[in-house]
């Protein structure tokens, strides 16, 4: 695992004093799972499950028209649309089942305060891609590194820089110094 | 001993330094991210498998396994210190391991675990040893049609027994099989859903999107999830159990392996379901059940075993069939398909030091999975240290920059981005990850068998029904997709439907 020396930098970290009381220690397993079950981040509505239905759907009919459009021929001689055919009836199939019966499922997850994370680490990791070929992947592993542990994990400003820097060091030493791949970099 | 040479030839495979490097590599990789909450085994695999390009397949597939069956023994450290399941094979263990290590007996609850963990793989590499021969045989007369019904069925299993919702699981599978489509038709080289783009024209590579919905995906998704607080983690003293400890356990033990190693086999099942039932089991046979969840030595034993022995022989469908039983498997496919092996009936005949090495080097990754959990497991508690906001960069980063280095292009790289995306929705929204990438993998497959057998049948689809072996695969598959429906109306009749007191599990992939 790359990350070893990125923690030997960090030296001993103090693990948050627990909290926690004996009665929470005493859980049954029937309990902890009923806790476990509370934690859970909040299901979202019958609308997202509508929403992603309805994605389904969409791609499903899009499929379906693109593969109608390439030609199905009959069984014995298939044209290159036939099996995608197939396959994007089945989604739209099971996509109005999902949007018909899958109304009320609570397996979807609710967008909340904190999907702001996936969201930011999504647009730090789009940047990334796009930069990379411009300036190396240096700058923007830095920056993506920083924005992640700081802002993201919560990590002080000294462990988040000590172990930023420790990481993209570490990267070019391994991509770019021993094993020598064309990754774009500035140095 | 015609049979046998083949095994000992394996041995000489393994026992190559690159494999054993590769397999020590394995292993330990394996066993810290068990240790590490967060990524789970494929996930880990998946990220890593532009690693493999440039060894033998039988090295990249042995380091490959030791990830996975690694896992297996790490994911108990966390549940039993720090009641934090490190795998989902592993939550059962939480509810016995906590308490005996809030009694003081972590090391004796830790030390049954490895030991059981060690006897339940090491019992399922010799049934695979035996067994997996004889089905590969089983399976060498299998045609087209075969093939065709063996990977549906394959494919629908794997998505009915998923912990979400069923047609939301098929749905994956659907997109994973359209996915297969994109890019130049084998039989008639006319370009499918290339939007004119060169790049997709020989059709979407399977590591960029194993990386992007099971790796990325899955690091997206973790941004965003509460950790439960962290808790000074237990102390650890003694590892080594009693004579008394050890024969309390035994009959969990061996009951584990067995139930594992069968559990393990089925397209579908696996380690999760496999500690699971064991847990169950246990619970069941006991004379004081409730002794169950405060502390129970058969409760960490057996679960363990268990989840062990089926992580081993899940490879039994994969190397035989060259039908991969669950997502991991999957990308054991796809690792092998990128090295040109395709796994089958024939490897066993055609490739014997690649089966053999694999299955071989097995016995090698337990006996230093062994190694590690009793005498070293000192420094694994250590690495309870590391915090997810520190882990989650440095593996974004080490996929982004993996991605790059498999073709040297950024077309790679923004492929892998847009699979973590939908990796991540699909996860948000209910929609389990794992079924597409199989479907993904067995895609081709399934289309060619499917076309090929029509063409034999002169375009009957009924021609599937003439044959006994796909006709009974299809009858399975036909029950398969009904069961759940006619099972449905039932309990809908009875309002008060008896649920289960294992939580439903979050696979973590």
């Amino acid at each position: 695992m790359k990350e070893t020396p990125a923690e030997s930098v960090v030296g001993p970290v103090e693990t948050p004093t627990s909290t926690s009381s004996i009665t929470e220690d005493d859980l049954t397993p029937e309990q902890l799972a009923a806790q476990w079950e509370e934690e859970k981040p909040p299901a979202a509505g019958a609308l997202a499950n509508a929403a992603s239905s309805l994605v389904v759907i969409g791609v499903g009919v899009g499929a379906t028209i693109l593969s109608a459009a390439m030609g199905l021929g009959t069984p014995d001689k298939p044209q290159p649309g036939l099996w995608p055919f197939i396959i994007s009836l089945v989604m739209v199939a099971l996509g109005v089942f999902q949007l018909v019966l899958g109304r009320h499922n609570r397996d979807a997850e609710k967008f909340t305060r904190m999907s702001t994370a996936p969201l930011t680490g999504l647009v730090t990791l789009a940047a990334m891609v796009a930069l990379m070929p411009l300036i190396g992947f240096e700058l923007p592993a830095l920056v993506l590194c920083v924005i992640w542990m700081r802002f993201l994990g919560g990590e002080t400003w000294r462990s988040t820089l000590v172990v930023s820097a420790a990481v993209v060091i570490a990267f070019y030493a391994i991509f770019v110094l021993a094993l020598k791949t064309s990754i774009p970099h500035l140095f | 001993m015609d049979f046998l040479n083949p095994v000992i030839n394996g041995f000489a495979v393994v026992l190559e330094p690159t494999n054993l490097l590769y397999c020590l590599v394995g292993v330990v990789i394996g066993m810290l991210i068990g240790v590490l909450p967060g990524l789970g085994p494929a996930a880990t695999i998946a990220i890593l498998l532009p690693l493999t390009y440039n060894v033998e397949p039988v090295t990249a597939i042995i380091m490959l396994a030791g990830i996975f069956y690694g896992a297996q023994y790490g994911g108990t450290i966390t549940s039993v210190l720090l009641r934090l399941p490190g795998e989902a094979s592993s939550v059962v263990t939480v509810f016995d391991g906590y308490q005996m290590a809030k009694q003081g007996r972590a090391g004796t609850a830790l030390g049954l675990a490895s030991i059981g963990s060690f006897i339940g793989g090491t019992a399922a590499i010799i049934g695979l040893t035996f067994l997996a021969p004889i089905v590969a045989s089983f399976a060498l007369d299998f045609g087209p049609p075969e093939y065709t019904a063996l990977a549906m069925l394959g494919i629908l299993l794997v998505a009915t027994i998923s912990s979400g919702s069923k047609a939301k699981a098929l749905v994956a599978a659907a997109l994973g099989l359209l996915l297969a489509t994109v890019g130049r038709d084998i039989f008639t080289g006319e370009s499918r859903f290339t939007f004119g783009s060169l790049q997709l024209a020989d059709g979407i590579d399977f590591v960029p999107i194993a990386m992007g919905i099971f790796g990325l995906g899955e690091i997206l998704y973790n941004l965003e999830e509460r950790h439960r607080a962290a808790k000074a983690p237990s102390k650890v003293t003694n590892v080594w159990p009693s004579r008394q400890d050890l024969k309390q356990a035994s009959g969990a033990i061996g009951r584990g392996s067995v139930l594992g190693f069968f559990l393990g086999i089925l397209p579908g099942g696996g380690a999760t379901i496999a500690s699971m039932a064991s847990y169950a089991m246990e619970k069941k046979r006991a004379k004081q059940p409730e002794r169950f969840g405060k502390g129970a030595p058969e409760g960490v034993a057996g679960p363990e075993t268990a989840n062990n022995a089926a992580a081993t022989s899940s490879f039994i469908p994969l190397l035989t069939l060259g039908i991969p039983a669950n997502a991991t498997m999957a990308l054991m496919f796809g690792a092998l398909l990128i090295q040109g092996v395709t796994p089958g009936p024939q490897l066993v005949e055609q490739n014997p030091e690649l089966f053999w090495g694999v299955v071989n080097s097995m016995y090698i990754g337990n006996i230093l999975l062994l190694i590690m959990s009793l005498p070293l497991v000192g420094i694994f508690v250590k690495i309870l240290r590391v915090r997810a906001a520190i882990l989650a960069p440095v593996t974004a980063l080490i996929t982004l920059l993996g991605a790059y280095t498999i073709n040297n292009s950024m077309f790679d790289v923004t492929l892998v981005v847009v699979f973590g995306i939908i990796g991540y929705l699909m996860k948000k929204f209910g929609f389990e990850p794992g079924p597409l990438v199989l479907a993904f993998v067995l895609g081709e497959l399934l289309e060619s068998s499917m076309r090929r057998s029509l063409l034999v049948f002169g375009g009957d689809p009924l021609g599937f029904f003439g044959r006994p072996i796909s006709a009974t695969l299809l009858a399975v598959f036909v029950l398969v997709a009904v069961l759940p429906a006619i099972r449905g109306a039932l309990t809908k009749r009875k309002p008060i439907a008896i649920t289960a007191v294992t939580p439903e599990i979050k696979e973590k992939v």
